[in-house]
């Protein structure tokens, strides 16, 4: 098990590594870090004063280096825009974003798991049908669109939560919703098609013959095993929600990461941007790691690869 | 994703030849799924295509004497402008039909670029395996390491938003798929008979991959292209919609939510009508995915 971890542990950083490159690539080849500094409106002697005085005429793999060593030590680097440290902003930001992907996660996981289990149980029935429908159905509604009407038909016509804004559960429901239901599909054809091939095997034959409760076989010894995949997909849906809640952060309008990342875009902040893309990346990499981790605990199996 | 369905392998010789074209095209008329999608593609993509002719209007002329008139079911509205105007007086059917030829655009060239990459790297990591294999599995990890939303925003942002730029953003980061899938389809391939037969009768390399292993590769490809069509139009949309996509005054779906979201209160139909149209195009894509891998499958599903 710990050769297992540790093999995980050390792609990632390597991944992690590769990340940083693109992204540091990314934002300083197509944005020059002095303008953004200086302003839109400088001339080419504030500039370039700027580039000596803050070191970005030196050769970009210096800075690279110099930028990396500075990520390592905890330093994301400092906000020319806010002239605040970006690890300060990001950290106020974090309970926001934390809570809205917690909460779509649970939206999507409370659809799927029912909805998923009856389907499995009933092939080809009127609820596998339905699951079935509001899948596809699911996976083709834009998510922004999808959380401007939750806004009109539950904020505005019924007043049942507030329309934008991030203080109190009550205006979480209606982002969790908007962020979670396009997770909800994929997790649930997982479950679907799991359940199926672990109620044809064997044991479960046997568990039936045995004469237990149906919702023993169900819910105790068939579920146990078909969860397993569940987790890495749950781990990579959990990822794209950090990736998505720029979307539904903006549409409500709720202080977290993602709108941070879409106010940082607006505003040139380079330095926000890049630590945001290498933060993002560090957290999907991180639950990536620990679905491995819990799958290779799970499933003695996996270890051995 | 792991729910992608076994290559279509027929192996010449084992299966009668005769009428497998038929077949299929019986099965596909059978699906209603894949009917109903593919006819609702075909009339939006000939919408797009004829749209000089059939909008009722100029896209870009605006008329601030008639902003925001409301669609011809509301009260006001009236057969001039079917669906009404937006708020700079601009005919809303008619940059819908505009709109219909960027959603397409951005949708297919993403989806080409993205499938010239990944299949590449998919056929080249299943065929060769060994370290070609471990490479291109380390390439898929980082590249889903990023995040596709920020990552794409920071872009058009930095580069400017035409419609190359999108185009081959969102292609640079939607390959993955095409890798994943392509990649175990030709591992599936790769040690059937026909294969070893090509090789042994001296075939080379280049020549076995594109015409014994593409050809048998296809149904999944379709598959994964239409599911990845449907994903650049929905991102192309969101991009928009943040107003870091295409660039006003151009008519995209997204942008013409974005542009009516502060009217929505008071007249629900403003971002109604692109938000429907958008949902319709990509479900419809979806469904056409859909039929294909139920048609093209093994096992027939009816």
């Amino acid at each position: 098990m710990a050769t297992y971890v540790l093999k995980r542990l050390a792609l990632s950083f390597v991944v992690l590594f590769c990340v940083s490159v693109i992204t540091f690539a990314l934002v300083r080849l197509a944005g020059d870090p002095a303008v953004a500094v200086a302003g839109q409106d400088a001339t080419e002697a504030e500039l370039e004063a700027v580039r000596v005085a803050m070191g970005f005429n030196r050769p970009l793999a210096v800075q690279y280096v110099e930028w990396l060593g500075r990520v390592a030590s905890g330093d994301l680097g400092y906000s020319n825009i806010l002239r605040r440290p970006v690890l300060d902003v990001m950290v106020e930001r974090i309970p926001v974003t934390a809570t809205l992907a917690g909460l779509s996660l649970l939206v999507a996981v409370s659809v799927a798991f029912p909805l998923g289990i009856l389907s499995a149980l009933h092939p080809n029935s009127w609820i596998d049908r339905l699951s079935l429908s509001l899948a596809v159905v699911g996976q083709a509604l834009p998510n922004f669109f999808f959380g401007l009407m939750l806004i009109m038909a539950f904020a505005v016509t019924f007043r049942w939560f507030p329309v934008s804004g991030d203080s109190g559960l009550r205006s979480f429901v209606l982002p969790a919703i908007a962020l979670g239901y396009s997770s909800a599909p994929p997790i649930m054809r997982l479950i679907r098609s799991g359940m199926i091939e672990v109620l044809e095997s064997d044991y479960i034959r046997t568990a039936r013959a045995m004469g237990l409760a149906r919702h023993r076989i169900v819910l105790r010894h068939a579920l146990r095993n078909a969860v397993l995949p569940v987790v890495s997909l749950m781990a990579v849906q959990l990822g794209f929600m950090l990736s998505g809640s720029i979307i539904v952060e903006t549409v409500f309008s709720m202080n977290g990461l993602g709108r941070l990342g879409w106010q940082s875009i607006q505003r040139t902040d380079l330095e926000m941007m890049q630590a945001l893309v290498m933060v993002i990346s560090m957290v999907y990499l991180v639950l990536i790691l620990l679905a491995d981790i819990l799958n290779g605990y799970l499933d003695p199996r996996i270890r051995i690869r | 994703m792991s729910s992608m369905p076994a290559p279509h392998a027929e192996a010449p010789g084992a299966v009668p030849r005769i009428g497998a074209g038929r077949i299929l095209r019986r099965r596909a008329l059978a699906h209603p799924g894949l009917m109903i999608g593919m006819g609702v593609i075909v009339a939006i993509a000939i919408a797009a295509v004829l749209a000089p002719f059939i909008a009722p209007h100029d896209p870009y002329a605006q008329d601030l004497g008639a902003r925001l008139i409301p669609p011809v079911w509301h009260d006001g509205g009236s057969w001039t402008n079917p669906l009404g105007t937006d708020p700079f007086g601009r005919d809303y059917l008619s940059r819908l039909i505009y709109g219909a030829r960027i959603s397409l655009i951005i949708g297919f060239g993403a989806m080409a670029v993205a499938l010239a990459i990944g299949t590449t790297m998919g056929v080249l990591a299943g065929y060769f395996g060994g370290w070609p294999d471990l490479a291109v599995t380390f390439v898929v990890n980082v590249r889903l390491a990023l995040p596709t939303m920020l990552v794409a925003l920071v872009v058009v942002a930095l580069v400017g938003g035409s419609l190359t730029v999108i185009i081959w953003t969102l292609g640079l980061l939607m390959w993955d798929r095409f890798a994943v899938v392509m990649r175990t389809a030709t591992l599936q391939i790769r040690n059937q008979e026909f294969v070893s037969a090509a090789r042994a009768a001296g075939c080379s390399t280049a020549r076995l991959l594109l015409t014994e292993l593409l050809p048998n590769v296809t149904g999944p490809l379709i598959v994964v292209a239409t599911l990845e069509v449907a994903q650049a139009i929905l991102l192309e949309a969101a991009l928009s919609f943040l107003g870091l996509g295409v660039q006003p005054p151009v008519p995209s779906w997204g942008l013409m939510i974005s542009e009516g979201k502060s009217h929505m209160f008071f007249r629900p139909w403003i971002i109604a009508i692109p938000g429907t149209v958008l949902f319709i195009l990509v479900l419809s894509i979806n469904l056409l995915g859909d039929g294909i891998r139920d048609v093209t499958s093994p096992e027939g599903r009816s």
